[in-house]
């Protein structure tokens, strides 16, 4: 039977590119560049918290604009829990995961209450509370931030070195993928959908549209938080930047480059966006200019975003 | 006695200080098909918004089975067994037919049964389109699936707003085929201007004009009413 | 707290209110019109600033700066309209999220390749340097020319919607564009005329506060999130509620960061009111604007039924 919204795991092409990131670390050492793997770590980072987001605009219609509270909310508890003595990343990174789900449950249950532009504002003036509360508080560091003594510990694997925490950070958005996916083609995945397309009618079927929401943004939230977790742990250090609007902003260009409501559309745009970043930056110092002018032909020229690009290129013979 | 399934007492609605609906009181018998018909801006529609529970009343009650749903909000009422279709056809276009009626399912039950969507997929007579996306469908197959979509919540009670609207009349008599299957084992009330179809169909009619009921009662007592016909005068169907 | 402060300080919102009314402005007529969520509004205050700071160093005079700032300024709108944002208003909002945002650091980098990296002086007019006495307080003479200026174009604009054809077909086409195409709006020369408007204004608003603020690459991005929270407070597609909304955002901001502070100072230790007074006052805007929209979801004034 054919079923449009099941999302395939279509396992050459997902093998072949887990197979290139399996590998890159071997690749980066060889050619004396292991300095990428930081920057590669980061990579994955990104691409799993605007996979969170994709969640939530692609998928749930919730087009939210304070993605970045929850980053910094997860950043935020590993630097603060970290000189408490707790070193341990099963600790910290679970700790980083509650914080994101339960700041989208506090701001999630006020904002679902609108819809639309109202609520494209509403997420962003709770984020912006949360950023200019971080950022004048000297507990949490003021416009300083913090800095982590040193990298969380996860069991026997040290973290110290890039390598392993690359392979973490791989490992965690890889089963952050699958987790989505088997999310998207469960029944709750398709009410998901539905809510996105037509609202009113989910609840004229019977579908307790607010809660639905409110429990897929509490996801995305966790996931995000999580996200942050991870990031303040390869950083080393946070800051309250990472609650500003131009962050969220930027989650969201992530989201729309790769394809918002495509599966790896959040991963791609993430990848995308902070590998051309990488790339311009090393020929010119004006290499906000290159994005721009990237960015405006994938508008005007790939309006499903990378990823349905491909999809279209993939499926002509 | 009759046993009544829907109770509906003392409707009061206001927009803005106008007022659509004054002291609506309305009784629905278990599986009977009971047609609201009115002219233009009777209130027809705002009746079935307050009782679906997508505007709140300003007075008055509505209870199912004795119980008082007045405050409660559109997905509860779906879930104790009281479901819409709409007069503005309200699909999700990008599902498929098939995947439609599985969300429809999915709502009151909480479970995704693809059997029970397949069944209700043949019932509405859309059983070689289960597999077209719903923005493709004709006009004639958005109003079947509309319908669907109310049947498949597998609720007791159906609020119906316009079925047939728009339909070329032999698409109209499938609806009507349907309607007529459907007598006795649900309890409907339908709203609709083709007359043909209302006194063929309804066990019961009742009259709005101007917000208010003016008459309610037999197919027969209806069409002798003395205001009803005031009502609909000039509107050659009912001559 | 001496009566004077108070005095000053409301001065300042209301000069910070109208500034952020000229932004407003034009970002409401656009989003509320074409239906276009324009992140490069704030970049298009910038290029005010800075062309007024090249033309009035050239020129030796601030007004001509501002006036030739203006025109120019309202071509680069009219340009980017003809141009580019025209694709764009059928398109979903996250796609002109997209472009728009692309506008924003294409903007900023020819800014940069031009102006450099460092911020650029913008003097006022020197006659107007100095404080001058309103009743009980001294005030910054420029200051004042700014909240005159504010206040006219405010009233100007106010005449041109409310009062003129033009101004009719505009609010027509603000609450149902449908209906004034079929009335025989020339829709797309409205469209640009309306952008062309909105540019100048914000030209306007950056040339003002250039000597204020620092001028520099960047700075359309803060201030272009105040003018979303004015206009989402006001209602979307509103001028009346784009100057409500301004007045409001322009006083709160401002009171919240004077009085705060010394309130709490009153009410908690020292080191509580040094952490807490900022926070709030930068908060108290965000608060406002989520006060308004939970119970009035569609802002104070809403353009559309």
């Amino acid at each position: 039977m054919r079923d449009t919204l099941r999302i395939p795991l279509r396992p050459r092409p997902a093998l072949a590119v887990v197979a290139m990131l399996v590998l890159l670390p071997i690749a980066a050492l060889a050619a004396g560049q292991p300095f990428y793997l930081v920057f590669a770590a980061r990579v994955l980072i990104y691409a799993l918290i605007a996979s969170s987001l994709n969640l939530l605009i692609g998928y749930g219609g919730m087009v939210s604009f304070g993605h970045a509270a929850f980053v910094g909310a997860g950043a935020y508890t590993v630097a603060v829990l970290m000189p408490m003595g707790i070193g341990s990343a099963w600790l910290l990174w679970p700790a980083a995961l509650l914080a994101g789900a339960l700041l989208a449950l506090a701001i999630g249950a006020i904002c679902l209450r609108t819809s639309g532009v109202t609520f494209i504002m509403m997420t962003l003036a709770f984020a912006q509370m949360a950023y200019y509360l971080v950022l004048s508080l000297q507990v949490l560091g003021s416009d300083d931030g913090l800095a982590l003594p040193k990298r969380p510990s996860l069991g026997v694997l040290d973290l110290g070195g890039d390598t392993a925490f690359y392979y973490v950070a791989l490992a965690v958005l890889l089963a952050g993928l699958l987790a989505m996916r088997a999310l998207l083609n469960a029944p709750i995945g398709r009410a998901l959908q539905g809510i996105r397309d037509n609202e009113t009618r989910m609840e004229a079927l019977g579908f307790a549209t607010y809660r639905l929401k409110l429990l897929v943004f509490v996801i995305a939230g966790a996931a995000a938080g999580l996200g942050g977790g991870l990031l303040a742990s390869l950083n080393g250090l946070v800051g309250p930047n990472l609650f500003n609007w131009t962050e969220s902003g930027l989650l969201m260009v992530m989201v729309i480059l790769g394809g918002a409501g495509r599966l790896i559309g959040g991963a791609l745009g993430a990848a995308v966006l902070l590998a051309a970043e990488e790339l311009i930056a090393e020929h010119t110092i004006h290499w906000p200019l290159g994005i721009g002018v990237l960015l405006l032909a994938i508008v005007l020229f790939a309006p499903q975003g990378l990823a349905g690009l491909a999809r279209r290129v993939g499926s002509d013979p | 006695m009759i046993e009544a399934v829907l109770r509906v007492s003392g409707l009061q609605k206001r927009f803005d200080g106008v007022l659509a609906l004054d002291d609506v009181s309305l009784e629905l018998a278990r599986g009977e098909l009971h047609a609201l018909i009115g002219p233009n801006g009777a209130g027809k529609t705002t009746l079935i918004h307050l009782l679906s529970g997508a505007l709140k009343p300003n007075a008055g009650a509505i209870a199912l089975d004795g119980r008082d749903i007045t405050r409660l909000g559109m997905h509860q009422r779906v879930r104790l067994g009281l479901a819409r279709s709409y007069q503005i056809t309200s699909l999700f276009p990008n599902f498929t037919v098939l995947e439609n009626l599985a969300l429809a399912v999915q709502g009151a039950s909480g479970r995704a049964d693809r059997e029970r969507a397949r069944a209700e997929l043949d019932a509405v007579g859309l059983g070689p389109r289960g597999e077209a996306l719903a923005g493709t469908l004709a006009h004639g197959e958005r109003r079947q699936l509309e319908l669907g979509l109310a049947l498949a919540t597998g609720a007791r009670v159906l609020l119906l707003d316009e079925p047939m609207a728009g339909m070329a009349p032999e698409e109209a008599m499938r609806i009507v085929t349907l309607l007529e299957a459907l007598k006795g084992r649900r309890t409907i009330l339908l709203v609709e201007h083709d007359m043909d179809a209302v006194f063929r169909l309804a066990d019961r009619i009742t009259t709005l004009v101007q917000g208010r009921t003016i008459a309610s009662g037999a197919p027969e007592e209806i069409r002798r009413h003395p205001e009803v016909r005031r009502a609909y005068l000039g509107d050659g169907m009912m001559v | 707290m001496p009566l004077s402060l108070i005095a000053e300080q409301l001065l300042n919102g209301l000069q910070l209110g109208l500034m952020l009314f000229l932004l407003a402005a034009g970002l409401t007529l656009v989003f509320g019109i074409m239906d276009m969520i324009n992140l490069a509004h704030g970049s298009l205050y910038m290029v005010g600033a800075y062309l007024a700071a090249a033309v009035t160093e050239a020129s030796g005079s601030f007004w001509l700066g501002l006036l030739g700032a203006t025109v120019a300024t309202a071509a680069v709108g009219a340009a980017l309209e003809v141009s580019l944002l025209r694709r764009l208003y059928a398109r979903s909002h996250l796609s002109q999220v997209l472009a728009t945002f692309a506008v924003i650091l294409i903007a900023n980098e020819i800014v940069r390749m031009i102006w450099g990296s460092q911020p650029i002086l913008l003097n006022p007019p020197p006659a107007l340097a100095g404080p001058v006495q309103v009743g009980s307080v001294r005030y910054p003479a420029y200051r004042l020319v700014v909240i005159g200026v504010g206040l006219a174009l405010a009233l100007l604009l106010w005449l041109l919607v409310s009062r003129t054809r033009a101004g009719m077909r505009v609010r027509a086409g603000a609450s149902d564009r449908t209906m004034a195409e079929a009335l025989g709006v020339d829709i797309r020369t409205l469209f640009t005329a309306v952008f062309a408007l909105g540019a100048a204004l914000s030209a306007v608003a950056g040339a003002l506060l250039g000597p204020l603020l620092a001028v520099q690459v960047g700075m359309g991005e803060n201030i272009l999130i105040l003018a979303f929270v004015v206009i989402t407070i006001g209602g979307i597609g509103s001028i009346r509620g784009a100057l409500l909304g301004s007045l409001l955002v322009g006083l709160l901001d401002t009171a919240g960061r004077a009085f705060l502070p010394f309130l709490f100072r009153k009410m908690f230790p020292a080191a509580v009111a040094a952490e807490a007074g900022p926070a709030m006052a930068a908060m108290s805007i965000y608060m406002l604007m989520v006060a308004v929209l939970y119970f009035r979801p569609a802002g104070l004034f809403p353009a559309r039924g």
